[in-house]
């Protein structure tokens, strides 16, 4: 009696998991071949120098390469570089998207045409973005140039001492959409109640924001901090458009190092690493906020 | 400022507050795009009186009380509280407290904070805040609780924590929109005894929104009933149910509601009776004058099931639909021959009828009350 009904549940254990594996493959296959291989491959070509000239064998250097490519002033100015890109764009875009939320959270007549005109930039790509202000910043003919005072001198992209400055700004204006509607999300998700009791209670519009509001969106704008710092390390395309990593290298951002590395230098094993390094710090990035997540930032309701 | 004499003219330790406002509602009305919310309300609110808003949902009772919050702005009329005009002010500088039906408690901040919260907008310096705020703690019996976070306390302690959060200040008016409805049932009857003996205690002043009628009925000092915006009766719990003002009310306040039957006013020789289908069903004398002195011929007939009584010989004929036993009562649904369902209540250990089987009710002559089809009110006193 007992022993084929014990069967037949170790069949239909069998048969589900089979059924898993079946359903997990695809997935499997595509993340296999496109992210794992790809991942492999990219921290076994770091340990491979690569030739001065194609044709000529590749040399084993084990972690010498890392070492090399890791303390380089080269690294060391695009690691800084890029922090500055990403401290420059990440707060202000997110401070702005929060503002223009709030002016877009009011109930008033024909609001929504607002906050389709604040939404809208995330319609636009980088790509548009950049040549749009590549216009706009151009020494003879652009608006921002004439606005600036700058008539006659070279454009701000091709000055050292403005070139960061002017990308993050592009970027910061394209990111603007995105962070616009993350925070109008945030928002939204703050119970009208807790606003009326607060009224109720005395508070004024500052406090209701200190100390309702804000709290509330916290976990809104950690996360778009998160996620705005490991987009903003990973920028390209307004740097490729806009300034090819120069003048002066003063926009020589991590990812345009690699690129620059590959198809400039053609050297493979530098760009493997230096992409390593990305990776390390978007890893660290996303342990910081799966930590953090777990812990304080969220509100059970 | 109200505000401002409601926490420091207070003499230290008092139970009692100087100062239960009184409100007064003249004309307000609200609407929202083309539905009026709430229709030309007048409304008075006693010094410490504990008033209940009664109606079903949409009936703008919950509008009524935020626009006294001030989270409302009214369309038209005017809003007093104790004694000052606030149609223009804040909600913040009323000297209100309101208790939300979700509680709207501060998720991110421990019970203590939330207490303390109206406090500390009011710039009440710490020794006094931590003063009142054990005091509240103490009252509600949550001062175990202070270091929690809503998300780890019951319903029945969050609620707890509202009200706290609500008397910590000691305002001048409470408002409270159905506190009670997120609990269950039994821990809603006992919330229920603590709230009134919360008030009569500090005798502040409420406005309690409620759906629930058994709420109503043992909670207020008066009771005022909406229906679509309109302010319908008001008046203590037991002349509501004794006199309802008009059919709406007949409908609304008792349970099970009251029977209505449409019916014809027939003139007989000496006395007068209400023709129902087949039946007629004399009126007593006092009613009966009344119901003369007024054109209605068309009225409706209203019968509370206690008045219903099962008599073989009553002309009121109906057969026996459902029985309900609710343990001390019972009730009989039965059906008219036109197939309107009227409702007997029988306590006692009488002898119950089958379903199926036909009977007669007879109605008592007190518990007779008589509406004009055409306007919903009542006739007579």
């Amino acid at each position: 009696m007992t022993a084929p009904r014990r069967r037949s549940r170790r069949a239909r254990r069998v048969r589900e998991a089979l059924l898993g594996y079946a359903l997990v493959a695809p997935a499997l296959v595509v993340f296999g071949v496109f992210v794992f291989y790809p991942f492999a491959k990219n921290i076994w070509l770091g340990l491979y120098r690569t030739p001065p000239f194609p044709g000529l064998p590749k040399r084993y250097a084990a972690f010498d390469q890392y070492e090399r490519v890791l303390t380089s002033p080269e690294f060391r100015n695009s690691l800084r570089t890029t922090v500055v890109f990403v401290v420059a764009t990440v707060p202000t875009g997110i401070i702005l998207g929060l503002l223009m939320a709030m002016l877009a959270h009011q109930r008033l007549r024909g609001i929504t045409i607002y906050r389709t005109i604040f939404s809208s930039t995330v319609a636009t790509s980088i790509a548009v973005a950049s040549v749009i202000f590549f216009t706009l910043l151009n020494p003879q003919v652009g608006l921002l140039t004439y606005w600036l005072g700058r008539q006659g001198e070279p454009s701000l992209l091709d000055d050292p001492r403005w070139a960061l400055w002017a990308v993050s700004g592009v970027t910061i204006w394209q990111n603007l959409g995105l962070s616009f509607i993350l925070m109008s999300a945030g928002l939204q998700g703050v119970p009208d109640d807790l606003l009326e009791a607060a009224e109720v209670d005395g508070a004024g519009a500052w406090s209701r924001l200190r100390n309702v509001v804000m709290p509330l969106l916290s976990p809104t704008i950690f996360f778009a901090t998160i996620v705005g710092s490991i987009l903003a390390f990973q920028a390209f395309g307004q740097i490729d458009l806009l300034t090819q990593g120069g003048p002066l290298k003063k926009t020589n951002v991590l990812v345009y190092a690699m690129y620059d590395a590959v198809f400039r230098q053609n050297n493979e094993g530098k760009a493997a690493v230096l992409s390593v390094a990305l990776f390390a710090i978007t890893l660290v990035l996303t342990l910081i906020q799966l930590r953090l997540l777990e812990r304080r930032v969220t509100y059970e309701r | 400022m109200g505000t401002q004499q409601a926490t420091d003219g207070r003499p230290p330790g008092s139970e009692e507050h100087p100062a239960g406002a009184q409100v007064e509602v003249r004309g307000v009305t609200k609407r929202f795009g083309d539905a009026t919310a709430v229709s030309n309300l007048d409304l008075d609110v006693a010094e410490h009186e504990f008033l209940v808003l009664l109606g079903p949902s949409g009936c703008g009772k919950s509008t009524a009380l935020r626009l006294i919050a001030g989270l409302d702005e009214p369309d038209a009329g005017t809003i007093a509280i104790g004694g000052h005009d606030v149609t223009d002010v804040e909600a913040r500088d009323r000297d209100v407290a309101m208790v939300f039906q979700s509680y709207a408690l501060y998720p991110h901040m421990t019970v203590r904070r939330n207490i303390e919260f109206p406090l500390r907008n009011r710039k009440v310096p710490k020794a006094e805040r931590d003063r009142l705020v054990g005091e509240a703690a103490d009252a509600l019996d949550l001062a175990d609780l202070l270091g929690r976070k809503p998300s780890q306390l019951s319903g029945g302690q969050r609620q707890r924590v509202a009200l706290a959060r609500a008397i910590v200040r000691r305002p001048a008016l409470f408002l409270m929109d159905e506190p009670l409805s997120n609990l269950d049932a039994k821990l809603r009857v006992q919330t229920r005894a603590e709230l009134i003996q919360l008030q009569r205690r500090l005798r502040t002043t409420v406005v309690y929104v409620t759906h629930d009628q058994v709420e109503a009925m043992t909670m207020g000092h008066r009771i005022a009933i909406m229906s679509a915006g309109v302010l319908q009766q008001v008046g203590p719990p037991a002349e509501v149910y004794a006199r309802p003002a008009n059919v709406f009310v007949a409908g609304f306040i008792g349970n099970p509601p009251m029977n209505l039957l449409d019916g014809t006013v027939e003139v007989g020789g000496t006395t007068l009776a209400v023709a129902v289908g087949d039946a007629r069903v004399e009126l007593p004398p006092a009613l009966a004058s009344l119901a003369v002195s007024t054109d209605a011929r068309d009225v409706v007939l209203g019968v509370r099931p206690e008045d219903l009584t099962v008599d073989p010989s009553a002309p009121l004929r109906a057969t026996v639909a459902v029985v309900e036993s609710l343990g001390h009562e019972r009730h009989l649904v039965c059906e008219r021959p036109g197939g309107e369902l009227v409702t007997s209540r029988v306590t006692g250990d009488d002898d119950l009828p089958a379903v199926g089987e036909e009977l007669g009710l007879a109605i008592r002559a007190e518990g007779v009350h008589l509406f004009d089809r055409a306007t919903g009110r009542r006739i007579g006193p």
